[in-house]
């Protein structure tokens, strides 16, 4: 009999296909489990394929990778336990959102650098450019346009 | 016979290429018209070599000449004529064609309707447009040449990859490359100006319809890929931030902050420096997406260090433009005056919050696609960058963009008041204020947020709205009035306030698809019943069709809503012989713009099959909104201003005089 649910079981698999994504027979029993075995799915890497998350992907290894999550998850682990656990065996390339750490400073703080900084230093230079009303200090009068400057302003009272 | 003439149409090109690089900026330095004249015919001519040569590769395609070695491995003489067609530019060798035929077209048109354009400014652009041009023929030529023959023909060609035999992926990336390739010429014309040490308002108004054409084409492009993956690849995903997508994403932010940063040169002459940086940019970045998907770096780093050619040749190609025009910039930039003085609040100032915002959230994507290489190369770390990063550090920039979209069009040149647009922006405030309490009682589930970025979408559109109410003076003045302002409003009006609108409607379907997206997964036997959202859905029964390069089983399902009948759904599962490989067709019922999805995972044994069925409101205003724009920069395109295309050539001589 034992042989016979085995021979099945293997039946089975090797029916089971590459079909895309989860498949029905992989969902937990208990909905707020499964819903949180989704959440994880979506922020783990299938990394034999192209930037998909395990969620998403139809290969093999994601399945596998799916049903550790729902095995972990049974077994009691916390979110971060279960990813703890899979960074322990896979390493950093599973995580799709990376973790804050030295080698990822960069990354995380780009944006909110670039745009604090950037924001201050154009408003300060709009703000210095528009106050001062000229952005280039105007090259001194000629001798020549002196005169005639001089020329207009006593010309003045006399115009109508 | 074909393939040789089309080979060698193609190296005519070149060599027409190469003439077009040098004789013309001769001509210039010498103020020789006939020389600088050059640039024109020989861009004609080799669109017409280009033209020819591509004319050829679809022609083999279509014979299904298996003794072309690109034919033989992306065709199958079974193929339906219009995959026949589309599969020229569905692989490598092909699209990199396509590329450079869009490139030339450019350079053409430029050419024709570019009459009106100083003498030596149009040979500058043209000249820069051959130097891309050459570099491209080049790769193409010694790396990636689609004429090739095999010494012993086969009889059968292996097929086109079955995901791409689809009419949506046939259209995209002519799309796509019209808007990549459509940026060469804001690229051209900011190098021509560098070198000419001359730029001006006028400038910015030849260069804006150029980048509003681009613009267009690459909006249409991205939503089409998105919407071919949302129902071809069979979840219903539609955006990943898979590195090939963000690398049409990259040139769209810059291209996108540029058409505001032109606006704000061509208007008020202030900007000129940061413009002329964002044109160069922005091509670079769409340089950058085609290494990216060309070399195949992405994939893998291994994967490029095993087969580098292409991949350093394309890198050459990338260093040389990017390195040499940002040279070209840093040395000739400072020569360039500063004009038109504005205020931190006004309509310049809230464009140069779009574009800090816009050139951010391009930054941050950029990181978010090279990091992991850099870290790999440089550091030997692998990690991954995905779709959950994105959403924090991207989403809430463009959260921050959309609160500002609404000010700027009401805001004055030079120096606006704040507080009165808040005032004549409060209706459209209201407006998003009431609909987050409206979706905060009526819905259950999801995140808090969702209601939040509704609402903002809300006002984003109300926004829009409001615009036009107030040019037109609608509710304030009689209809006659009203209809006669809004025939006189200029169409760029019209077109901010769709493209601004339509930006707000894509945000609402995003947050409704991906909140409250309901989904069902099983294992149905026919006659079985699956409920989703409201529907009931039978499974009638499975059958096989034979198609004509692939067979398929199609499941028949019953919709039900409320015990009446609604349709039938067919959803498929085509299987390609020639490559073993298999694709899903799902099957979509589209009510408003909400959407049932249903695709079929694999037969069991039992005759059950996994089904997987989705209920996504309001998905279509996902790519509706995209429409919206690329619908506003059509009409801002027709706008009289712009379809003369610039002043005419005795007003064009007054206004090159340097700018004070």
């Amino acid at each position: 009999m034992r042989r016979m649910m085995a021979a099945f079981v293997a039946l089975l698999l090797l029916a089971l296909p590459a079909a895309h994504a989860v498949q029905p027979d992989e969902i937990m029993p208990d909905p707020v489990k499964e819903s949180r075995a989704r959440e994880l799915s979506r922020e783990l890497r299938c990394m034999v394929c192209q930037n998909q998350s395990i969620d998403d992907s139809d290969a093999p290894l994601a399945r596998d990778l799916r049903l550790l999550v729902r095995e972990r998850i049974a077994a009691g682990d916390s979110n971060s336990q279960v990813l703890d656990f899979l960074v322990a065996r896979y390493g950093e390339f599973v995580l799709l959102k990376p973790r804050f750490e030295r080698q990822t400073l960069l990354l995380w703080l780009l944006g909110p650098v670039l745009l604090i900084g950037g924001g201050l230093a154009l408003w300060l230079q709009i703000r210095r450019r528009s106050r001062s009303g000229v952005d280039v200090p105007a090259p001194p009068l000629t001798p020549d346009e002196k005169a005639r400057l001089a020329a207009l302003m006593s010309d003045e009272p006399k115009s109508p | 016979m074909i393939a040789e003439s089309g080979h060698y149409a193609l190296v005519l090109a070149l060599a027409l290429a190469l003439i077009q690089s040098v004789v013309p900026l001769i001509g210039a330095r010498l103020g020789d018209a006939a020389l600088m004249n050059v640039a024109r015919s020989s861009a004609l001519a080799q669109l017409l070599f280009v033209g020819a040569s591509f004319t050829a590769l679809v022609m083999l395609h279509v014979n299904s000449d298996f003794s072309v070695a690109n034919v033989y491995e992306n065709s199958h003489s079974m193929k339906p004529l219009l995959y026949k067609i589309t599969g020229v530019w569905g692989n490598h060798e092909g699209s990199m064609l396509l590329w450079v035929s869009i490139l030339a077209l450019f350079g053409g048109l430029v050419a024709s309707f570019g009459n009106n354009l100083p003498l030596s400014l149009r040979a500058h652009v043209l000249a820069v447009q051959a130097w891309v041009a050459s570099a491209f023929y080049l790769f193409i030529l010694m790396t990636s040449n689609p004429f090739l023959r095999i010494a012993s023909p086969p009889i059968e060609g292996r097929d086109l990859n079955p995901v791409l035999q689809d009419i949506g992926l046939a259209v995209h990336p002519p799309m796509l490359y019209l808007g990549y390739v459509g940026f060469s010429i804001s690229f051209s014309f900011a190098i021509a100006s560098l070198m000419e040490g001359r730029i001006d308002a006028a400038w910015a108004r030849w260069v804006r319809p150029w980048t509003l054409v681009a613009w267009i084409f690459l909006t249409l492009g991205i939503a089409m890929g998105s919407y071919w993956a949302y129902y071809e690849l069979g979840w219903g995903g539609w955006w990943f931030w898979d590195p090939v997508e963000n690398a049409s994403l990259m040139p769209w932010l810059a291209g996108t902050a540029l058409l505001h940063s032109a606006l704000v040169m061509e208007k008020r002459n202030a900007l000129k420096v940061w413009t002329i940086l964002l044109s160069i940019l922005t091509f670079s970045l769409s340089l950058l997406g085609t290494f990216l998907v060309r070399s195949g770096v992405i994939t893998s780093v291994h994967a490029f260090a095993t087969d580098p050619t292409r991949g350093v040749f394309i890198l050459l190609i990338l260093c040389l433009f990017i390195g040499g025009s940002l040279s070209l910039f840093a040395g000739r930039a400072t020569s360039l005056k500063q004009g038109g003085l504005f205020a931190p609040i006004s309509r310049e100032g809230a464009l140069v919050l779009n574009n800090l915002l816009l050139t951010v959230a391009c930054a941050v994507v950029l990181f978010g696609t090279l990091y992991p290489l850099a870290m790999e190369m440089l550091a030997d770390f692998k990690m991954s960058v995905g779709a959950p990063f994105y959403n924090l550090s991207f989403a809430p920039l463009f959260a921050l963009l959309l609160l500002a979209v609404p000010f700027g069009p009401m805001l004055a040149w030079k120096r606006g008041d704040l507080l009165g647009v808040m005032q004549r922006l409060l209706a459209a405030g209201v407006a998003g204020l009431v609909v987050v309490a409206i979706v905060w009682a009526w819905v259950r589930g999801g995140s808090a947020l969702a209601p939040l970025a509704i609402g903002l979408g809300v006002f984003v559109i109300a926004g829009a709205v409001t615009d036009l109410v107030e040019r037109t003076g609608l509710v304030r003045l009689p209809f006659a009035t009203v209809l006669h302002r809004a025939r006189g409003l200029p169409r760029s009006a019209w077109g901010t306030a769709f493209a601004h609108a339509g930006l707000g409607v894509a945000l609402i379907g995003i947050v409704c698809e991906t909140t409250w997206n309901s989904e069902y997964i099983a294992t149905m036997k026919p006659n079985e019943t699956a409920h989703v959202a409201g529907y009931d859905l039978k499974l009638d029964g499975l059958f096989q069709r034979q198609g004509p390069n692939y067979r398929e089983m199609i499941a028949e399902f019953k919709i039900s809503r409320d015990g009446e009948a609604v349709t039938v759904m067919t959803p498929s599962k085509r299987s390609f012989t020639t490559r073993g490989s298999s694709t899903t067709e799902a099957a979509l019922l589209t009510r408003g713009a909400s959407q049932l999805y249903v695709s079929l995972g694999d037969a069991t044994a039992e005759g059950a099959i996994a089904v997987r069925i989705y209920h996504k409101p309001l998905v279509l205003l996902i790519w509706w909104g995209p429409v919206l724009m690329a619908f506003g920069g059509v009409l801002s395109l027709s706008d009289r201003r712009l379809r003369v295309g610039a002043p005419k050539p005795a007003r064009a001589k007054q206004r090159l005089q340097p700018a004070e």
